[in-house]
């Protein structure tokens, strides 16, 4: 079996073990960094198939930006500081692990590159990966872009329409109505009776 | 050459820019006058129905653009008038009920305008990333206009529902999707059916995809088994925007499954048409058995969906352009009677309360003999009785599922259309035979009655006359 293939095989094998754990873990925290060993691994497959763009877009964006979002979220869910605190030491040996397998996968790609494996050939490979993407998206993809353009959009509407909202109890300060009070709605004469000095 | 390409999308691309005009707008309009936004809204349909017809092309012709990515067709342009129509019967209907719910705002607008585009584009699709995009704009405006009443916790839950079943159809169809690029190597519709001409059909990756494709489908349209979500969506969600869901996507729907199974997978025909055979006939049954326990108008009806769900998937089965374009038929009259049938529950509510029991219906003869005339011909047509259009649309697939050699299937749909009959005959006992439980008159502001009287009698004239929307559909296929 050529090392590609063993490569291969070893990083879909933790995409699905990661995957397995996303579902089966009691605790959120660990299913979000199984979450990121999974699309780590996948990268990984893409670095396999060289379309290193997309690679790096799924950590930058995906392990980098969403899933650390992701774990605020799952963390501010959990009211209890205490337990929160209390539970921190007892995440680390998983985020190790998930780490340490991150680790050996890019060692991993390194040797398996380095060891002058014959990686697959895929269509034109002249010209950078990012650019015959870049090309690709904005001439023949050009209509499916400009709609995934509108599903954001839909996207964007929906979470503002739904969260955003003006709560009566809540105090809030209007410029306009400050700068155009008058004279009488701040301050009230109370008619009194002059004292007398005795 | 892009000109052209842009001429022959111009339906979308003018939707979608006054999608975003009516986004805009909405914001300058004081809550008085959001009438304008409703307006505004209304000409945007009318205006892209003049658009659609102005460059149609001609019959049995399709024309491929951007890449071969989008294509225009004539059961397309149908289709998408169709949803323009059905679309403007909605913005009628709901502006009432919203206006008194409280939720007279214009995101309604915005995003059934949105929820349109993406009905456009699922049905121009011609590639299956486009198909899924477009089914993915149409999803995600669905699921936030389910939620949009904030306050209200069946709406939240319903939102909750839809958006978490709904999300693993769409992974469900995108799985099947890509396991047939791998098969394939193209994702273009067009040449995966020229791939499955040169005899790759027993090729197991296909196979799959096909299942998970067919799987994805049947959950979007709500066929037995996956069907689980549709009543509690129904009954969660604000009339208004049950309305709008219960007609406007099925026309989108339908289009996916033309699309996906009869364009692209045409060749594998022998394999989906077991499939949904069996989706089919599991629908027309549970469907119309459980409508009948149902005392919620809302999950009567929405059963009541399932069951003519089975039906579209009845023609969809026959794999002939008869099958198709009898689905096709089957799928606007639907649309058009579940918004009459939603409208009249609309009218019935008031005082923000949702007139959902079939008890409020009691006696609906006696307080106003001319909506109790309309609903009647809105039953009567959804279970099928002769003369009405909705009588025609069942013959009409029936014919075509005996023709593709389904007899037994044939005659499951007959029999289960006559337990139908039961549930809708029931509401037409209710308002005729029994004494109605408040006297509070019926009002309705003037547009809203005139468009559910056309709509009442549409389905009396449509059927005396389905000749001609029939024709229609048959030569969409032609």
């Amino acid at each position: 079996m050529p090392i590609i293939e063993i490569v291969f095989y070893l990083f879909s094998g933790i995409a699905t073990l990661a995957a397995l754990g996303v579902i089966t873990s009691r605790n959120p925290v660990y299913s979000v960094l199984f979450l990121v060993l999974a699309f780590f691994s996948s990268a990984c497959i893409w670095l396999l198939l060289e379309a290193e763009f997309l690679a790096i877009v799924l950590v930058l964006v995906y392990v980098g930006a969403v899933m650390v979002l992701f774990l605020f979220v799952v963390m501010m869910l959990d009211i209890n500081l205490t337990k929160l605190k209390s539970g921190f030491a007892s995440y680390l040996p998983v985020g190790f692990m998930v780490a340490a397998a991150m680790a050996a996968q890019l060692l991993i790609l390194i040797w398996a590159r380095g060891a002058g494996t014959q990686v697959l050939e895929y269509g034109d490979t002249a010209g950078s990966n990012t650019r015959l993407l870049g090309e690709l998206l904005y001439t023949h993809y050009l209509y499916p872009f400009e709609i995934a353009g509108f599903v954001l959009l839909v996207a964007i509407v929906a979470a503002i329409s739904l969260t955003h909202r003006r709560r009566p109890e809540t105090k809030y300060q209007d410029p306009s109505r400050q700068v155009k009070v008058k004279r009488g709605e701040r301050v009230r004469l109370v008619p009194m009776d002059a004292e007398k000095e005795d | 050459m892009i000109l052209s390409d842009l001429q022959l999308a111009l339906p979308e691309i003018f939707v979608a820019a006054m999608a975003c005009v009516v986004l805009v707008a909405d914001l300058f309009i004081t809550e008085q006058r959001r009438g304008l936004t409703h307006t505004l809204a209304l000409l945007t349909l009318v205006f892209a129905a003049i658009i659609t017809l102005r460059v149609m092309v001609p019959v049995g012709d399709s024309v491929l653009a951007f890449s071969e990515t989008f294509v225009r067709d004539r059961f397309g342009d149908i289709i998408k008038l169709f949803a323009y129509l059905v679309l403007a019967g909605v913005f009628v209907y709901a502006k009432h009920f919203l206006r008194v719910a409280g939720l007279f705002k214009g995101e309604f607008y915005s995003l059934s305008l949105f929820a349109l585009l993406g009905v456009m584009i699922m049905v121009s699709a011609a590639n299956l990333v486009t198909v899924y995009l477009g089914l993915e704009l149409l999803a995600l405006s669905s699921y936030a206009l389910v939620a949009i009443d904030r306050d209200s916790a069946s709406g939240s839950e319903a939102a909750m529902k839809y958006f978490i079943l709904g999300s693993l159809a769409s992974g469900i169809l995108l799985y099947g999707m890509s396991l047939v690029y791998g098969a394939t190597g193209t994702l273009q519709l067009g040449e995966i059916s020229q791939a499955l001409a040169g005899g790759m059909s027993d090729n197991l990756m296909l196979s799959f995809g096909l299942a998970f494709m067919v799987v994805g489908i049947a959950f979007k349209l709500g066929a037995v088994p996956f069907h689980m979500w549709l009543p509690d969506v129904y009954q969660g969600a604000p009339a208004a925007v049950t309305l709008l869901i219960s007609s406007l996507p099925k026309l989108g729907y339908l289009a996916l499954a033309i699309r996906l199974l009869a364009d692209g997978m045409g060749n594998m025909h022998a394999d989906w048409q077991a499939m949904l055979a069996v989706l089919a006939a599991l629908s027309l049954i549970l469907g119309n058995v459980v409508a009948i326990a149902q005392s919620n108008i809302k999950r009567m009806l929405a059963y009541s969906t399932i069951s003519h769900v089975g039906f579209i998937l009845l023609g969809i089965l026959a794999a002939s352009p008869a099958g198709y374009a009898s689905a096709m038929f089957y799928t606007i009259v639907y649309a058009m009677m579940s918004a009459g049938a939603f409208a009249v529950m609309i009218l019935l509510s008031g005082n923000g309360i949702e007139a959902e029991n079939l008890d409020d219906f009691k006696g609906l003869a006696k307080r106003s003999p001319w909506y109790a005339l309309m609903m009647l011909m809105i039953m009567f047509s959804l279970a099928g009785i002769p003369v009405f259009v909705g009588f025609f649309a069942k013959w009409q697939v029936i014919a075509a599922a005996i023709q593709a050699g389904f007899v037994g299937l044939a005659v499951l749909a007959v029999i289960t259309a006559v337990i139908g009959a039961f549930y809708y005959l029931r509401v037409v006992k209710l308002m005729y035979f029994d004494e109605p439980e408040s006297t509070a008159p019926v009002t309705a502001p003037i547009d809203f009655r005139a468009v559910l009287s056309v709509n009442g009698l549409a389905m009396l004239g449509l059927g005396i006359f389905s000749g001609g929307l029939i024709g229609v559909c048959v030569r969409a296929f032609g």
